[in-house]
């Protein structure tokens, strides 16, 4: 196995062990990216001077028996993390020579960790996409199958973990943006509860719904990860008291008697590759010692009306800032897709139209958010596919803007909410596509998440598959 | 036909809160060098978010209450969407639906109440300096905290307006919570003005609002001025037109800056950034308890209690600081026999320097002057016959029946013996020694 393969935890033991250092480590990563990031556009920027400088950092420390975190881990952070000093594309034309003069929360905390960051990844610009071929600099092409869709709007964060171009990778989740890239491309996304992970320094999409998650090989190292970014910060008001605990704590309790829904309305219409997966991973569930329950959540079909609703109107006024006068790049340099979000949430927050539609959506959103309250009252979690079809075809979707936007039908809801959701691979389709499965919960309920995705991942090892480069 | 004012006033005061609004960068932005007091949340930058200020919302709660208005249980910040320079955001953060404060009034010294329609907190925006061709933007000014105070149209003279800003500017200066000087741009006002037929309910079909107004003498004139040019026109069967005007000094009239027929859409929403805003009834309390007296307790207080005459009143409550100085000095004139009214008396019409006097020697001082020194006969006897020899034509003129130049030789007597004599006994006296 090569290094840039590893795991966090069996990097963190390697580093440790000084079985390898970190510059080896890292170096692993870079070349992988040098090799494949031509083909797959995973990367917009790759930092290899400033990764190699960390990594030679963190072997000193390392010999100087210090522990950290993520002391040593190459990770690679979505292009709408701030960097400071290094560029923050979102990329969009309009931020394209954009050099933030502060890092993110996440950054922080990340760069505190003593992690390495490797780059910043591709990404449909300003996060408005579900498949990774909205980045004015070029679509990210999925790696089990470059004619195919890598999922976004976190296309290159999830592209760079199945790809070992990184051993983890941060990315935004305001509608499924983590979930549906890490099911397409076979690796693990966290969604957390919003609020949990600050949002500060990261260019926001629609602030009411972005969440601040990520990727990563296994589901345990998701739980390491989230050790890390979880927490309040009073940078974000909108962040939850903090809570300190170990996410990896109750990782291997088994999921022996807890009940799991399955909701009606998020299976019916399914690709035939992607019902079968998930009936699949139902039984091993339940094979597992869960029980199944069905579930009924009737406000669901309108997830994807409020959500167009809501998400465009805080679009068009976080998008407000780019006005021409400042970063150098006038209002004419947004791509389509921006263009069409600033158009519909300016339409839908004007005066006459504001209670018709915003209003309305914000009402839809307490019905939904009351439908998972009840349903939690009842069952431990949920559990539903990722997306209702595989990966598909790049340029499927481009020139129909409302199929691309269904895409997210099955994902929304949890954003609209503002619950946990992980997804996790479950298999894949009669072409050799990935396809994943995600577990939903209440509020701050991250720790059953990953008790049950773990279980679900010693079950089936579906991580294990590489994609052939 | 005849026509009667109405008159409504928008005042944003800016809080001297040692942050701004919703950063931590200072809010003292005063003379400060262009762009020194910025970061990520202020510029705008990308990913930055806004923390509130929870000084400033005391602060803005506070001024509410001194207004006597209701405060809001739950209450948020909105999104104020409109595209200008010194606007780095795109949106100005301030409340739309649910202000923290509503229904307030203002009682004017006739007794007419002016009421407050709602007191909200917003962030201020930066500055445009305009040089040569080029606009330059300065954001030290952008987020500094900005209360917005809206009356209903209750004024109906620029008299009335007048009595309410000074009363406003008092019982802000009263909090401490901002300087409130209108030069320096921490106090600024934006009236409303239109005419409407006298004796009809229904208000005017127009508005036009005055901006620009650096002096309460410029409001005055700017009312005075808007009065007469809309009188003029309703008088020619015209509408006077909805538009924003401002205040030229040059040329002592309003001129127009814009029309407002096409009314802003600001696309308003809930400000996602933060989250609402819950204000028990214990908070509300607690900040009562926390506000130093306002003028108009004061005032009742001093009359009440000093039992001092409603003139002496209105100097003494103007400022804090002459209150606070006022109360020590009757706290330490007490112990020395000395009244309020003595007291009152010297701050009123002596100029004291109440930031150099201690309220001790301040007493000291009333003490000394108001010492009747006794002498003895004999002596006293000795100095006036000297006075009168060496003021011969006074003697003279005061025999030949000018009886007022015995006042000049009292004056005599005292200024030679250097010492604050019984005036009534010298001039008994000088009468007997000048038979």
């Amino acid at each position: 196995m090569n290094l840039n393969q590893l795991t966090i935890k069996d990097a963190k033991e390697g580093l440790k062990a000084k079985k390898f250092s970190s510059i080896e480590l890292t170096k692993a990563c870079i070349e992988q990216i040098k090799k494949y990031n031509k083909d797959l556009s995973a990367f917009i920027t790759i930092t290899e001077k400033e990764a190699l400088e960390s990594a030679k950092k963190a072997d000193e420390l390392i010999s100087n028996k210090q522990d950290l975190p993520f002391l040593g881990i190459p990770v690679a952070l979505k292009d709408l993390f701030s960097t400071k000093g290094i560029k923050t594309t979102a990329a969009s034309n309009v931020l394209k020579d954009y050099v933030p003069e502060y890092d993110a929360t996440v950054v922080r905390k990340l760069k505190d960790a003593g992690a390495v960051i490797v780059g910043k990844t591709n990404l449909d610009a300003w996060a408005h996409g579900s498949s990774g071929e909205n980045s004015d600099f070029g679509p990210t092409k999925n790696p089990w199958n470059k004619e195919y869709v890598p999922g976004g709007s976190s296309s290159g964060s999830a592209v760079s973990v199945a790809s070992d171009m990184c051993i983890a990778s941060t990315g935004t989740d305001t509608g499924g943006s983590i979930r549906l890239p890490a099911s397409f491309n076979n690796v693990v996304g966290l969604k957390p509860t919003y609020g949990r992970v600050s949002r500060y320094g990261i260019i926001a999409m629609a602030s009411s719904l972005d969440s601040i998650g990520h990727f990563t090989k296994t589901v345990e190292d998701s739980a390491l990860f989230f050790n890390v970014t979880a927490g309040k910060d009073i940078m974000d008001a909108t962040t939850l008291p903090d809570l300190t605990e170990d996410f990896t704590k109750n990782l291997d309790n088994g999921i022996k008697g807890l009940k799991i829904g399955i909701p009606k309305e998020f299976v019916s219409g399914l690709d035939e590759d992607v019902e079968i997966t998930f009936k699949q991973s139902y039984k091993i569930l339940e094979n597992l010692g869960a029980q199944i329950v069905d579930i009924k959540l009737p406000y669901t079909e309108y997830g994807i009306a409020a959500y167009y609703i809501i998400q465009p109107s805080e679009v068009s006024s976080n998008l407000a800032r780019y006005d021409g006068i400042r970063y150098g790049n006038k209002r004419s340099t947004f791509g389509d897709e921006a263009k069409r979000r600033i158009m519909l949430g300016t339409f839908t927050l004007s005066s006459g139209y504001y209670d018709a539609y915003y209003k309305k959506a914000m009402s839809i959103r307490t019905l939904i958010k009351k439908d998972f309250d009840d349903t939690f009252q009842k069952i431990d979690a949920l559990f539903s596919p990722v997306c209702s079809t595989p990966p598909w075809k790049l340029g499927e979707k481009i020139s129909d803007p409302l199929k691309m936007y269904l895409s997210d039908a099955l994902t929304v809801t949890a954003n609209i909410a503002g619950i946990p959701s992980l997804s996790v691979p479950a298999g894949f389709s009669s072409n050799d596509l990935p396809i994943g499965i995600q577990i939903m919960g209440k509020q701050l309920s991250e720790n059953i998440l990953f008790r049950i995705g773990n279980a679900f991942e010693k079950y089936t090892n579906f991580y294990k598959q590489k994609p052939k480069l | 036909m005849k026509y009667k004012p109405v008159i409504g006033l928008e005042v944003h005061i800016e809080l001297k809160t040692k942050s701004k609004m919703f950063c931590g960068c200072s809010a003292n932005y005063f003379g400060q060098k262009p762009n020194t007091h910025t970061c990520p949340v202020c510029l705008g930058l990308p990913g930055a978010l806004p923390v509130p200020n929870k000084t400033a919302i005391d602060w803005c709660i506070m001024i509410g209450l001194a207004l006597n208005c209701d405060i809001a249980n739950f209450s948020k910040f909105d999104r104020k969407n409109y595209f200008y320079p010194d606007l780095p955001k795109g949106y100005q953060i301030s409340q739309y639906d649910q202000p923290f404060c509503l229904k307030g009034f203002v009682e004017l010294s006739d007794g007419k109440k002016i009421g407050i329609t709602r007191v909200h907190m917003e962030e201020d925006t930066g500055k445009l300096i305009h040089q040569d061709e080029n606009s330059l933007i300065d954001f030290n000014r952008s987020g500094v905290p900005l209360v917005e105070i809206v009356t209903e149209p209750d004024f109906e003279n620029a008299k009335e307006v007048i009595e309410y800003l000074k009363k406003l500017q008092q019982i802000i200066r009263y909090l401490n919570v901002s300087d409130a000087d209108m030069e320096k741009g921490n106090m600024r006002l934006e009236p409303n003005i239109s005419l409407k037929i006298e004796g009809i309910e229904e208000l005017p079909n127009y508005k036009v609002e005055v901006k620009n107004i650096n002096s309460f003498r410029f409001v005055e004139k700017a009312i005075e001025y808007e009065i007469k040019r809309q009188t003029e026109i309703l008088c020619k069967e015209q509408i006077p037109a909805q538009e924003t005007r401002g205040w030229d000094e040059d040329k002592q009239k309003t001129v127009p800056q814009r029309t407002k027929e096409e009314a802003n859409d600001y696309r308003y929403f809930p400000e996602p950034d933060i989250p609402p805003l819950i204000f028990t009834q214990n908070k509300i309390q607690e900040l009562k308890s926390q506000m130093p007296e306002m003028p108009g307790q004061t005032f009742k207080r001093f009359k009440t209690n000093y039992n001092l005459n409603e003139y002496y009143i209105e100097i003494l409550t103007k400022e804090k600081l002459t209150v606070n100085y006022f109360d020590e000095s009757v706290a330490v004139g007490k112990e020395h026999n000395v009244s309020p009214n003595q007291i009152a008396n010297l701050l009123v019409n002596k100029n004291i320097n109440v930031n150099s006097t201690l309220p001790a020697d301040l007493i000291k001082n009333i003490l000394n002057s108001t010492k009747i020194t006794e002498i003895e006969e004999p002596e006293l006897k000795k100095i006036i016959s000297r006075v009168l020899k060496e003021n011969k034509k006074a003697v003279k003129d005061y025999k030949s029946g000018k009886e007022t130049a015995i006042m000049f030789l009292l004056g005599q007597v005292m200024k030679t013996s250097r010492l604050k004599l019984n005036a009534s006994k010298i001039k008994e006296l000088l009468k007997k020694m000048l038979q």
